[in-house]
């Protein structure tokens, strides 16, 4: 472990946690919008908003995966370090960090019929963040929200599952986006 | 014309400084100090302790002062502030069998190496008021055991081996956290004790009490009651070792039970068990033998429909903290249901005998 | 107040239910299962509303609490202080100028907006448990989305007295899938549950987290031939005149003579502060002292 993976975290936990949450319930209550996640550095190639993700929702009691690109060791001591979090396989995982191509969707956990909540949420690494492209419906949205995704066959059948499968945030920069599987891609 | 009610504030901080002044009691009687309590209230420190879930025995007797006496808002008091407490980590398990026993009593054998320890008990006390306690306490000094005390081995490990009692093999699993984690059933047995050892004493007095009585009879022979300090010790990873830490008074019972025999066990005694914080015998045996009727399933009994069988039953309303929280809920303002209920009944009722006037008129 | 943490819980016991609060939201209406902690007030007092307040809650929030509709409540006056002490946030009892407000029973007459958050306190989150008190049972019923019971109860009040005999906590459908209580508020809240603020509900004693995200679909379940219908006292509030608002009764003298007002209190004095005078009412500030 090197002396990166000592900094880059919260300067006052309470406090930048608690606004960093509030970004990401904002973003997984309302599908599509955009929203700042801010507050921790993460060591490349994790965004602002990742790391910050990470650092505000996982602990020892949480399994975190790292795919493709982003499984460095600098990474993985980061988290050791800053969160305590576990790093699992893939089919262990409460939360899954990479890039949307080093994702395998089929080994991730999508609850049990009797626990729904039991399934993975999957942060995808994005080149950008923008409001266009596909169409969404769904609780959290007025009429309809548009949001570029890296795919819509995928999430069609995410939302096919429902109340079962996973939920999705999409990282760039110090932003995010969600997309919960309660909401349908047209 | 009428002006709305204010005022909450008030009324609170009100009668939070009556509250205080009640507590204090008449101020030319001496106030009771912590250690008082502490000292000879100790089996009320000791129930608070065990379901509050916190060994600290001048913290318990602080939570029974503020509390004017009141053992339910005592435990309240020490559950609300062992929430707050960081967790370093788990025991080692406590070697009870290396107990210094205060108290050690079987009910199954006559003698046994280590003997019959009657310890400070009730037990043979006649329950005559004592005239003389309300003007001194002052008493003749205890005769002093002379020899050293020898080791007291568990009585059940004289049935153990001539396999006459079903086995309990040590496992390695960490048992759940009831504290940290959600109930969830079915439960497997370390969560059904870890909630029996912090239910309340009354609750699960009366679930076994009614085992006894036959609604899932199971007799139970107390193998062993054992009452002393035992040590803590935890593992340090660094050191690869375990430090003790300390010392903790555990009240443990051991039952054998009758066993006929099921489609998938062999004749044999079956065991309930019972392990709680500090001198709390009638809860360590009343925990004993709701474990023993809780356990019919792994045993391949049949389910008589017994309350003490029902593990939701049990395990949802034991908790005494939590019972108490919502059954004095009921006295916080329900206007609003109230009203809504009212409105219901006043449009049922107008319907109800306009229908019956209707009827009388045709 | 400096020997607890900010908003009093601990960072491990708020990741938690921050993490319970996001599946929440990801599954409209199931109840999420948490590690609900100990309290310094007693279950049933509001302490899963207090959790997930204290989960959401930033510095600079500004908190509002209501119980019954009413801001000074004893209950709501002691968790309002509750949050005072250990969060330092500001607190208003001006719904529009609050960002999170928890509420006991009641949803606020003024419509929320979409930077607000609504906390519910539940005593009871399952709806089928006065149907079928095991919550073993329960929880397969929801996983098999089988509500008959439900339905069999709400057409048995219909044959017995002519209409649904539930008053408060009446159930809902949320986005056609899980069946779930609103908690306690009467029925004539109901129709305000799609909104466009995000409503948490938080159950401390039964240990559950459920959520709807800003305009949900959220149906009160009812027939076609009996819908839902929601429902208040037939009379304008004594001291606003409002005619639109959900009222309380009191006795007012020994004769029993009744008196209504609205039971939010917000929403009355802010009436009466625009010059709206009910019957029994006086100028506004004429009591504001």
């Amino acid at each position: 472990m090197d002396h990166a993976s000592l900094s880059g975290g919260f300067t006052d936990p309470p406090q930048q946690s608690a606004v960093a949450f509030r970004g990401i319930m904002q973003a997984m209550a309302r599908p599509g919008t955009i929203c700042d996640v801010a507050g921790a550095v993460a060591p490349v190639p994790l965004s602002v908003a990742a790391g910050t993700a990470l650092l505000t929702l996982c602990d020892p009691d949480t399994g975190v995966h790292l795919a493709g690109a982003c499984d460095t060791q600098a990474v993985r001591d980061w988290i050791t370090f800053q969160t305590g979090a576990p790093l699992v396989a893939a089919e262990d995982a409460d939360f899954v960090v990479g890039d949307w191509n080093d994702i395998d969707l089929s080994v991730l956990r999508i609850g049990t019929p009797e626990y729904p909540d039991r399934s993975a949420t999957v942060i995808v690494e994005m080149l950008e963040l923008r409001a266009e492209g596909a169409t969404l419906t769904g609780p959290g949205i007025k009429e309809r929200a548009v949001l570029d995704l890296p795919d819509v066959a995928a999430f069609q059948r995410n939302a096919t599952l429902f109340p079962l499968g996973l939920d999705f945030m999409f990282t760039c920069g110090a932003q995010m986006a969600a997309l919960p599987r309660s909401t349908k891609v047209i | 014309m009428y002006v709305a009610v204010k005022g909450g504030e008030k009324a609170i901080d009100a009668a939070h400084a009556w509250l205080a002044e009640e507590r204090r009691g008449p101020e030319d009687v001496a106030e009771l100090s912590v250690d008082q309590i502490k000292g000879q209230l100790k089996l009320a420190v000791n129930r608070v302790m065990a379901e509050g879930s916190l060994y600290d025995p001048d913290l318990a007797a602080l939570a029974i002062k503020q509390a004017r006496g009141d053992l339910i808002e005592a435990i309240f008091l020490i559950r609300a502030y062992r929430t707050t407490l960081p967790r370093f980590g788990g025991s080692e398990p406590v070697d009870t069998e290396a107990m210094a026993c205060d108290r050690r009593v079987s009910a199954t054998f006559k003698d046994a190496p280590g003997g019959q320890v009657l310890g400070p008990t009730f037990d043979y006390t006649h329950r005559l008021l004592d005239f003389k306690l309300a003007a001194d306490g002052e008493v003749p000094s205890a005769p002093e055991r002379a020899e050293a005390p020898e080791t007291k081995p568990h009585i059940m490990s004289f049935l153990d081996r001539e396999d006459l009692i079903q086995p309990e093999p040590e496992g390695a699993e960490t048992p759940p956290d009831l504290t940290r984690e959600p109930l969830e059933l079915p439960a497997a047995r370390p969560l059904r004790l870890q909630s029996l050892t912090r239910g309340d004493e009354g609750f699960i007095l009366g679930m076994a009490y009614s085992t006894q009585r036959g609604y899932a009879r199971n007799h139970a022979f107390v193998a062993e009651l054992r009452i002393g300090a035992c040590a803590v010790e935890m593992g340090i990873p660094e050191l690869g070792f375990a430090i003790e830490l300390g010392e903790v008074e555990l009240t443990e019972c051991e039952t054998v039970n009758q066993f006929q025999g099921s489609k998938t066990e062999p004749p044999q005694f079956t065991r309930g068990y019972g392990l709680v914080f500090g001198m709390c015998e009638r809860k360590a045996i009343s925990m004993a033998l709701v474990d023993r009727a809780l356990r019919w399933k792994e045993l391949g009994e049949d389910n008589v429909g017994a309350p003490a069988q029902d593990e939701e039953f049990v395990l949802y309303h034991a908790d005494n903290i939590q019972a108490t929280g919502f059954l004095e809920h009921i006295k916080l303002p329900h206007y609003v249901d109230f009203q809504s209920e009212l409105e219901l009944i006043r449009k049922l009722r107008r319907e109800a005998m306009g229908q019956v006037r209707q009827e009388a008129a045709e | 107040m400096t020997d607890y943490n900010f908003a009093y819980l601990d960072e491990q016991t708020k990741r938690m239910i921050r993490r319970a609060i996001l599946k929440g939201l990801a599954i409209p209406g199931y109840q999420v299962p948490f590690a609900s902690r100990e309290m310094p007030m007693p279950y049933g007092w509001g302490t899963g509303g207090v959790q997930v307040s204290a989960a959401v809650m930033t510095a600079s929030d500004v908190f509002k609490v209501i119980d019954q509709g009413a801001d000074d409540t004893t209950n709501a006056v002691s968790i309002r202080r509750f949050f005072e002490r250990t969060a330092g946030v500001e607190t208003t009892e001006a719904t529009s100028d609050a960002t999170v407000i928890q509420t006991r029973h009641r949803i606020p007459e003024e419509p929320l907006t979409d930077d607000q958050i609504l906390v519910y306190q539940v005593p009871i989150p399952e709806p089928l448990r006065f149907l079928e008190p095991s919550e073993v049972e329960t929880r397969k019923m929801h996983a098999l989305e089988e509500y008959g019971l439900m339905h069999v109860k709400l057409y048995e009040d219909i044959s017995a007295h002519g209409a649904i005999a539930t008053a408060y906590a009446y159930p809902v459908e949320v986005e056609g899938r899980y069946v779930m209580d609103p908690s306690p508020i009467p029925k004539f809240d109901n129709p305000k549950l799609s909104m466009a603020a995000i409503q948490l509900f938080g159950a401390g004693r039964e240990q559950r987290i459920y959520a709807l995200p800003p305009y949900t679909r959220v149906v009160s379940l009812g027939f076609d031939d009996y819908p839902f219908e929601a429902s208040k006292a037939e009379h304008a509030c004594a001291l606003c005149g409002a005619t639109d608002s959900y009222l309380d009764e009191l006795i007012v003298d020994d004769a029993g003579t009744r008196m209504f007002m609205c039971s939010d209190t917000d929403y009355c004095q802010s009436r009466r502060a625009a010059g709206h005078v009910g019957a029994q009412g006086t100028p506004f500030k004429e009591d504001a002292a």
